[in-house]
């Protein structure tokens, strides 16, 4: 019974923090996006800053998602072995994906391939999608849940190169993404770019990418340096809000990295739009829950 | 600067000097319509449900709800533009036959939507996406709803607005594509930045 009731709650939580999440950027990206308007010297980019910012104090007012595609809801667990609810965080999340459709409400946006129709739930075959990691010894679970919209999953892409194109070919396969499909994907965007040995490899890591804040560094000092590099490079760029032109281009650039086959490099990239909706929630084995991207949100 | 405000029904000539680049608003009527209906219209040959020559289409899939206690009336919740290139391939034909003046959704389109903007005196402008909020206050009252059987994103939704913008002309009429000009300038730039982005990642030797 007092497991049911840890379910219960837990399910209700997760239901309420992703109602919450549609309409609060986290802290990371607030900040971010405060500083780059802050910058902008370009009129046309100055009004699209101020159209955001007038939008989000409107969303957390009237408490509504603060964009119309609340996405496919994708779930990061990293969860400790001896976490107890481990066989029922499935069943968790999905459940708790249905509520907060129903509470927020989230746009429907689940459709079945094949059999093409929408479920209306926002809950179908892998969706919401887990990724999982199990974190050895820990007996409590992190999770990252994310809301990855249409229009920033469209320029997701990912080749698997020849080690003679080198890192090279990976900076070349990340700018030429900016300048065509990452202009309709919402930018100022924060870039997340895998690189690993075959391509589901990277395609993974550069979704895990999106989940670390966005002022964070790869702890590899060449994979840091290479992060500064292209966001510098993104930026000269001048893509501005919307890619309609402005002084910078990205929120930032975020490398997650894996060791490689001789023969092959594997480099993918995800990016974030600006209204980047992701959370990062722990609960503990008894069921306390604390929120480490969004302050000011307490269960 | 004084607010540029355009009112449905629009002529050519309330068009004549806007150019791409320009922020404009709107006031009257404008139609949620993206890939479906597109598809409806030009593929399978069938008319529009609803009347939008002069007026206005949004690409876009809204998040809507019924007002309390009615049957068939609905209230905007959350509405913003989608990624208007998916129209690209229909857009010649759809607004030769709608006679839409003005298409408003996200980032760039391409020849085929310049070539109806130039022929028939059409913009395309881009609302700032992920504002969605801000956008649906700017609706006064969904008037209509049209092809409910295609789901909530794709049904056709027929709103009052009142100054509904910032709207940001990206193609005018006379074929001036913002987005197209600016991909000049980026392509430029990113071969410079990208010979010196080389020079730092030889970490294969």
């Amino acid at each position: 019974m007092e497991k049911e009731k840890q379910v219960q709650i837990m399910t209700q939580q997760i239901a309420d923090f992703v109602s919450y999440m549609a309409r609060v950027l986290p802290d990371d990206v607030e900040a971010k996006i405060k500083e780059l308007a802050a910058d902008e010297k370009n009129p046309l980019a100055k009004t699209i800053y101020e159209t955001m910012k007038t939008n989000m104090q409107l969303a957390a007012e009237l408490k509504r998602p603060s964009c119309q595609d609340t996405g496919v809801l994708q779930y990061w667990v990293k969860c400790g072995s001896n976490y107890p609810l481990i066989g029922e965080l499935e069943e968790i999340l999905r459940e708790a994906t249905f509520k907060a459709t129903q509470e927020a409400p989230l746009r429907h946006n689940c459709v079945e391939t094949f059999d093409e129709y929408n479920t209306g739930k926002n809950i179908g075959t892998s969706v919401p999608y887990i990724m999982w990691d199990i974190v050895p010894g820990r007996d409590d679970v992190e999770i990252f849940p994310y809301m990855a919209g249409g229009g920033c999953s469209l320029p997701g892409s990912g080749k698997t190169l020849m080690p003679g194109e080198g890192y090279e070919g990976v900076a070349k396969f990340v700018l030429d993404l900016m300048t065509s499909y990452g202009l309709n994907a919402c930018p100022p965007l924060l870039v997340g770019v895998g690189v690993a040995t075959s391509i589901d490899t990277a395609a993974l890591f550069s979704k895990k990418a999106l989940m670390r804040p966005v002022s964070s560094k790869n702890p590899n000092e060449k994979a840091a340096y290479m992060e500064q590099l292209l966001e510098d490079g993104i930026n000269k760029l001048h893509l501005g809000p919307q890619g309609m032109g402005g002084d910078k281009s990205v929120m930032g650039v975020n490398i997650e990295n894996g060791a490689r086959h001789p023969s092959v490099i594997s480099v993918a990239v995800n990016v974030g739009c600006w209204n980047h909706r992701r959370g990062h929630l722990v609960f503990t084995k008894d069921g306390a829950c604390q929120v480490l991207s969004h302050s000011g949100v307490k269960f | 600067m004084e607010k540029k405000i355009l009112t449905t029904p629009i002529s050519a000539a309330d068009l004549e000097d806007i150019k791409a680049g320009d922020i404009i608003y709107l006031t009257g009527h404008i139609t949620t319509c993206r890939d479906v209906a597109h598809r409806r219209l030009v593929e399978y040959g069938r008319k529009l449900p609803v009347d939008v020559r002069d007026g206005a289409i949004l690409h876009a899939g809204p998040i809507v709800r019924k007002v309390d206690g009615s049957d068939d009336r609905y209230e905007m919740v959350s509405v913003g533009p989608t990624t208007s290139m998916r129209m690209e391939k229909f857009e010649y034909e759809f607004v030769k036959e709608t006679g839409v003046r003005l298409i408003v959704g996200k980032g760039g389109m391409g020849p085929n939507t310049e070539r109806a903007c130039q022929e028939f005196k059409a913009l395309h402008l881009v609302f700032p996406a992920g504002n969605a909020v801000l956008a649906a206050t700017e609706v006064e009252e969904i008037e209509s709803a049209n092809w409910k059987e295609l789901g909530m994103p794709e049904t056709l939704w027929t709103c009052r607005v009142k100054e509904f913008g910032p709207l940001i002309v990206s193609i005018d009429t006379h074929g001036n594509n913002w987005f197209e000009q600016k991909k000049v300038e980026y392509n430029a730039t990113k071969e410079e930045v990208l010979e010196d982005i080389y020079k730092h990642v030889q970490f294969i030797k």
